[in-house]
C-alpha cells in the first residue's frame, strides 16, 4: 500500500521495556541511524540500578529516549511524542510522561493476566478505554518476531529476544532511518553465533517490512537532516568523550596517564574505555578501594605521570583526605566526579548535580581545588583537556564534575582537529633553583621545592630520577620556599593564603564569558553550570520565541569563577540559577557577589524540563519588568524549542 | 644469614646504578632527627643509611614513602626522594610510583597502627599484587605519636590510656597476616641487631615483588621493654628462634655438649612445635626453607610468636618465593600494546574519529 509521508521538524521517541529486553541497545541503534542520517539529536538513557530487577515489574523498566530534529536541539526532550512499550510495566511506568494526543505502540504479547498484575494493573488497559486519549497501536511484536525467525531453529526464548530488533525495524521504517549501520552492527556483534546474528537481522528487516505492508501504520514521517557547521561528526556519549579527552590531555602534555580508580556507577565506563588504550602509555589500576585508587594516582603524579582518578559522589567522600594531600603537596591530579543522585548511595543510575559544594569544600582546612564542568556529552572531551591543563600548569588537583545525564547521554560531536588542542607543558624542574651560602661564604646551589613561579604561583615539579633535586614532600605544613616542615604561625598563614592565591590566579588564564543576549535588552540573566546547559538553553529559546528578552550564561569554571562574572551579573536586574540541587551554585554566587539570585531547583534524578523552566523564567521576567504574563511561554506554547 | 642473590639484585633490575663511592652521609638529609631519646627508630635509620650505599644505586632513583606515625617521619631524614603521606595509605601511593616507574627503588616505611589498622586494606592488597617494593613495618605494639593507646599488635589485656581496664582486642600477627595475604617475601628482624637487620634489608631489596619486613622496634616512652625477652642477654637465647636458610631450626640456652637445648619439629597436628633437642633425633628437626612455594610451614612457624606478652619469636626470613609482579606485568601490557604503533598524535586522531562518522560540508 502507498503510505502518506508527513514532514516533521523533530520527534522524541522513547523505547521502554524490561531491563532484559535490550532497550538500551535498541535506542542506541536508532540514535546511530539518526546520526548517520544527519539529524541533530540528544539522548537520555534511563535504567534501573539493579542489573536484573524482577522481570515484568515497574522497578525493572528500562528506557531510552532519543530526540532528533532537522535543526539544532539542546535537550533529550521533555516528554515523548512516541512511546514504544514492550510490556505492561513499561506502559504503566512511562504513561505519566505522555501527553494526550501522543502515540503509543504496544507489544501486546506480554499482556497476560499475570503480567498485568505484576505491573499493578487491575484490568487490561488495552481493552478498556483508559488509553483513549492517545493514538494507540497494539501489535503482537513478539509473536511476529518468533514467526519471522522460525527458520533458524532457535529456542522460543532466544527467538523472542530478537523482538527489540523487530521494534527497531518498525520505527526505522516509520521515520525513514537508514538501515545499513544497524545491519553492519549486528553482523559484527553476533559474528560468533551465526544463528543469532541472522535471527536479529531477519527480525530487524521483518519489522521494517511490517511497517511497509500493514495497514496499522498509514503514515511515515520525514525529518530532514539538520544544518550543521562543516566538519566530521560522530555520535558520542559523555563518558566516552571524557575518556578521549583524558587520552588527548595525555598526548598533549607528553605525560603517561595513570588512572587509579575503583568501579562505581555511573563512572566505570571511563575505566573500561581507558583500559583499552594502553598503546598511549596509559596505565589503568583497578584498586582495592576508592582511597587506594586516588593514592596510586597521586603516587604516579609524584613519579611524573599524569594521575587521574574517576568516581561518583560517594567515592569523592572517600578520596577527600588524599585530595587534601594533593593540595598540600601541590601535585597535578585530575579527580573526576560523575555525579549521581545522593546523599549516600542515593540514586546510582540517576542524574543530579549536588556534589558542587562537596567538590568546593569537602575537605579539612583551607583546601582550595579548581573545578571544571562540561555542559554536554560531547563537551566532556574539551572539559577533560581543560582539567588537565589546569592540573599540570598549576600543580594542583582539579575536580571535573560530570553527571549521569552527560555520562550516558549522547549527541553528535564535531570531531576536533587535534592541532587546535592546547599544548600542555609539564615543565619539569631539571636544575637547582636556589643559591645557598655555606658557613665559609661559598655559594652552592640547592633545590627548593616550594619556590613559586611568579606568574602562576605554581611550584616546581621535580620528579624522582632527577639528580640533585632530591626532596621530601608530605601532608605537614611546608615552609615557604624550602618546603621543610614548618609549624611557624606566620608561615602557615602565608601558605594558606598563597595556596588560595594560586587557585585564584587560574582566572587569569580563562577566556571571557560568552553571554547569550541576542536582543541586548534582557533584564534577566539565567546562569547555569554542567548538564543543565541544554534545558536552560531550550527554555531561553522558548521565552524569546514568546517575545521576551532573556540572557544566558553558562559556567565551565566553578572555581575560580571567571574574572568578568561579577561585572556580568551587575548588568542584569535579576539572576536565575536553575540547578539539579537545592541551590549550590546560588549559594556560591550569593556569597561571592552579594547578589540575591533566584534559584530554580529540582532534584528528581532527571534533567530539568525546558517547558517548566521557561515558565519560571517568564514569571521572573514579569516580576522584574512588570511586562509579561506567565502564559506567554512555557508549557502552553506549542512544543517547539528552537527558532532558527 | 646473608643474601645469595648476585648484584644487581633482581628486585632492583631497571634501577640505574653508579660506580661512585657512596657513604651513609650521602643518604643523610640536613633535617634534625626528632624521635624521643632511646627510640628504636634511630637504630633503624642508621642501619638504613649505612646500608643504602651497598646497593650502588643512583640516589635520585630511590623513593621512600611513609604514612603517619612516629616511624613515618623516616623519609625526611634520608637524602632521597620521599613522600610523608597520610595515615595508612603509603602502600597505595607506593603502588602508583612503582607501577609508573621501573627505574625507581621504592620503599615504604610504616608502623603497626599505620599498616595494620587504618591501612590494613592497602597493605594486604599490595602484598597479594606483589608490587615491587619493600615495606618496613616498625612494630612497637603501641600508638606512639598519639601518646600511648593500644595498637592492633598490642597484647590482650594491655592497660593503656584508652584501655584502663585492659584491652579486649585480639592482636594481629603481622607475619601470619602477610603470609595469608599471599606475600612473596616475609621477614622479621630487630631494631637493635644491626647485622641481622642489614642482612634482611639486603634480601628484601634483592627480592622482586613486595617484601614485608617486620621490625621489632622498642618505644621507650609508651611501651618500654615490649621486646625485652629477645633483647635481654639472659633470655634471648630462649626467645629468638633463628630462621636460617637450609639449617635445622635450633635455639635455646646451650646444653652441656654445647648444642642448643631446643628445636622445632613438625607436630602431629600438622603445625610445628618446640621440643627438647635431647629428646629427638637431629634428623627430625625442621630444616628451614623459605623458598618452598607452599606457605603452610612458614605460617606454622609464624604461630610460634606469642599473641600476648612476648617471650618467644622466630626471627629471619619466613618466605621468599618468586611470582610475577603486578608492576612488571602492567608495564609489559603497555609495551606490547605500544610496539610498532603510529606516533601518538596520529593515533589520537584516528581514535577520536573512530566509530560511525559523517561529514557535513
Ligand atoms: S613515642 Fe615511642 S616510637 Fe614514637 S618517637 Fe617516641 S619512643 Fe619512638
Amino acid at each position: 500500500m502507498t503510505k502518506q509521508v508527513k514532514q516533521l521538524d523533530r520527534v522524541i521517541i522513547r523505547f521502554a521495556g524490561d531491563s532484559g529486553d535490550g532497550m538500551q541497545l535498541t535506542g542506541d541503534r536508532f540514535t546511530q541511524e539518526s546520526a548517520a542520517f544527519g539529524n541533530d539529536l540528544q539522548t537520555l538513557p534511563n535504567f534501573p540500578a539493579e542489573i536484573r530487577a524482577p522481570q515484568g515489574t515497574l522497578p525493572g523498566v528500562s528506557s531510552f529516549q532519543v530526540h532528533f530534529a532537522d535543526h539544532d536541539i539542546l535537550t533529550p526532550g521533555d516528554s515523548p511524542d512516541v512511546l514504544v512499550a514492550m510490556n505492561p510495566a513499561a506502559l504503566k511506568a512511562n504513561l505519566p510522561d505522555m501527553k494526550p494526543g501522543t502515540s503509543i505502540i504496544v507489544d501486546s504479547h506480554d499482556f497476560s493476566a499475570r503480567n498485568l498484575i505484576k505491573a499493578g494493573y487491575a484490568g487490561n488497559p488495552l481493552e478498556d478505554d483508559s488509553l483513549a486519549d492517545y493514538a494507540l497501536t497494539v501489535v503482537d511484536l513478539t509473536g511476529m518476531t518468533v514467526a519471522a525467525v522460525k527458520e533458524f531453529g532457535l529456542s522460543r526464548k532466544d527467538a523472542a529476544r530478537a523482538k527489540n530488533m523487530f521494534a527497531l525495524g518498525l520505527l526505522s521504517w516509520m521515520y525513514g532511518r537508514p538501515t545499513e549501520t544497524t545491519t553492519a552492527f549486528l553482523e559484527k556483534r553476533f559474528a560468533k553465533s551465526p544463528d543469532i546474528r541472522d535471527a536479529n537481522i531477519t527480525a530487524f528487516k521483518a519489522g521494517w517490512n511490517f511497517g511497509e505492508t500493514t495497514e496499522a501504520f498509514a503514515v511515515k514521517y520525514e525529518i530532514k537532516p539538520a544544518p550543521m557547521s562543516a566538519g566530521v561528526y560522530r555520535n558520542i556519549t559523555g563518558n566516552l568523550a571524557l575518556a578521549y579527552g583524558l587520552v588527548a590531555g595525555g598526548v598533549q602534555s607528553g605525560l603517561p596517564l595513570f588512572l587509579g580508580t575503583y568501579p562505581i556507577t555511573p563512572a566505570s565506563d571511563v575505566l573500561h574505555e581507558l583500559s583499552k588504550h594502553k598503546r598511549f602509555g596509559i596505565t589503568t589500576f583497578q584498586a582495592e578501594d576508592e582511597i587506594a585508587g586516588i593514592g596510586a594516582a597521586l603516587g604516579a603524579s609524584f613519579a611524573g605521570s599524569l594521575g587521574v582518578t574517576s568516581t561518583s559522589g560517594p567515592g569523592i567522600a572517600l578520596k577527600s583526605e588524599t585530595i587534601g594531600l594533593a593540595v598540600m603537596t601541590e601535585l597535578p591530579l585530575v579527580v573526576i566526579d560523575v555525579q549521581r543522585g545522593g546523599p549516600s548511595t542515593g540514586l546510582p543510575t540517576k542524574t543530579e548535580q549536588a556534589d558542587l559544594l562537596q567538590a568546593m569544600f569537602g575537605r579539612n582546612g583551607e583546601s582550595p581545588v579548581p573545578i571544571v564542568a562540561p555542559q554536554s556529552p560531547g563537551d566532556c572531551f574539551a572539559a577533560a583537556v581543560e582539567a588537565i591543563r589546569i592540573a599540570v600548569t598549576y600543580r594542583t588537583p582539579v575536580m571535573l564534575l560530570s553527571d549521569g545525564m552527560l555520562a550516558n547521554g549522547s549527541e553528535p560531536w564535531q570531531i576536533p582537529d587535534i592541532d587546535e588542542l592546547p599544548v600542555i607543558d609539564p615543565a619539569f624542574a631539571t636544575a637547582p633553583n636556589h643559591e645557598v651560602l655555606d658557613k665559609d661564604g661559598n655559594s652552592t646551589e640547592d633545590f627548593w621545592p616550594y619556590l613559586r613561579d611568579e606568574e602562576t604561583l605554581a611550584r616546581p615539579w621535580a620528579i624522582p630520577g632527577t639528580a640533585g633535586l632530591e626532596h621530601r614532600i608530605g601532608g605537614l605544613e611546608k615552609g615557604d620556599g624550602h618546603g621543610n616542615i614548618s609549624y611557624d604561625p606566620g608561615n602557615h598563614d602565608y601558605m594558606v593564603r598563597i595556596r588560595q592565591a594560586k587557585t585564584d590566579r587560574i582566572a587569569d588564564s580563562l577566556p571571557p564569558l560568552e553571554v547569550d543576549d541576542p536582543s541586548g535588552r534582557a533584564k534577566v540573566l539565567v546562569m547555569g553550570w554542567g548538564s543543565t546547559y541544554g534545558p536552560i538553553g531550550a527554555a531561553c529559546r522558548r521565552v524569546r520565541k514568546a517575545g521576551l528578552d532573556v540572557a544566558q550564561v553558562h559556567l565551565r569554571h566553578l572555581n575560580p569563577f571567571p574574572k568578568d562574572l561579577g561585572e556580568i551579573i551587575k548588568r542584569y536586574d535579576a539572576v536565575m540559577i536553575p540547578e539539579m540541587n537545592l541551590g549550590q551554585l546560588s549559594l556560591l554566587i550569593r556569597a561571592k557577589y552579594l547578589v540575591d539570585v533566584v534559584g530554580y531547583n529540582h532534584v528528581r534524578g532527571l534533567p530539568l524540563k525546558a517547558a517548566e523552566l521557561a515558565e519560571a523564567i517568564t514569571d521572573l521576567i514579569s516580576t522584574t519588568t512588570g511586562e509579561a504574563t506567565a502564559d506567554d511561554a512555557g508549557t502552553s506554547s506549542q512544543d517547539k524549542e528552537s527558532v532558527r | 644469614m646473608t643474601t645469595t642473590e648476585p648484584l644487581p639484585f633482581p628486585g632492583l633490575k631497571g634501577v640505574p646504578t653508579t660506580d661512585e663511592k657512596q657513604t651513609g652521609k650521602d643518604f643523610t638529609s640536613n633535617q634534625e632527627v626528632r624521635w624521643c631519646p632511646g627510640c628504636g627508630d634511630y637504630a633503624v635509620l642508621k642501619a638504613v643509611q649505612s646500608f643504602l650505599p651497598d646497593l650502588g644505586l643512583l640516589r635520585e632513583n630511590i623513593v621512600f614513602v611513609s604514612g603517619i606515625g612516629c616511624s613515618s617521619r623516616f623519609p625526611y631524614y634520608l637524602e632521597t626522594y620521599g613522600m610523608h603521606s597520610i595515615h595508612g595509605r603509603a602502600p597505595a601511593i607506593a603502588t602508583g610510583i612503582a607501577t609508573a616507574r621501573e627505574d625507581l627503588s621504592v620503599w615504604v616505611v610504616t608502623g603497626d597502627g599505620d599498616a595494620l589498622s587504618i591501612g590494613g586494606n592497602h597493605l594486604i592488597h599490595a602484598m597479594r599484587r606483589n608490587v615491587n617494593m619493600t615495606i618496613l613495618l616498625f612494630n612497637n605494639r603501641i600508638y606512639g605519636l598519639t601518646k600511648g593507646q593500644y595498637s592492633p599488635t598490642s597484647e590482650p589485656g594491655k592497660v593503656t590510656k584508652s584501655t584502663p581496664a585492659g584491652s579486649v582486642d585480639h592482636p594481629f600477627n603481622p607475619v601470619s597476616l602477610a603470609l595469608g595475604a599471599e606475600a612473596t617475601f616475609v621477614a622479621r628482624t630487630i631494631d637493635s641487631d644491626r647485622k641481622h637487620l642489614t642482612s634482611v634489608l639486603a634480601a628484601a631489596a634483592a627480592h622482586r615483588g613486595t617484601s614485608l619486613v617486620e621490625i621489632y622496634q622498642n618505644c621507650p616512652i609508651f611501651n618500654d621493654g615490649a621486646f625485652d625477652a629477645i633483647k635481654n642477654p639472659d633470655t634471648k637465647a630462649d626467645a629468638i628462634i633463628p630462621l636460617v636458610q637450609g639449617e635445622p631450626i635450633r635455639f635455646g640456652h646451650l646444653r652441656e655438649d654445647g648444642q642448643p637445648s631446643k628445636g622445632i619439629v613438625r607436630s602431629a597436628t600438622g603445625g610445628v612445635e618446640v621440643v627438647d633437642t635431647a629428646e629427638v633425633p637431629e634428623a627430625d628437626l625442621l630444616v628451614h626453607d623459605a623458598h618452598v612455594d607452599d606457605p603452610t610451614t612458614a605460617f606454622a612457624l609464624s604461630r610460634l610468636t606469642d599473641a600476648g606478652v612476648l617471650h618467644q619469636s622466630p626471627i629471619g626470613i619466613f618466605r621468599s618465593v618468586e611470582r610475577p609482579t603486578y608492576d612488571d606485568q602492567a608495564r609489559a601490557q603497555i609495551t606490547t600494546a605500544s610496539a610498532g604503533q603510529d606516533d601518538q598524535r596520529t593515533a589520537l586522531s584516528s581514535l577520536i574519529s573512530g566509530g560511525d562518522t559523517w561529514t557535513v560540508i
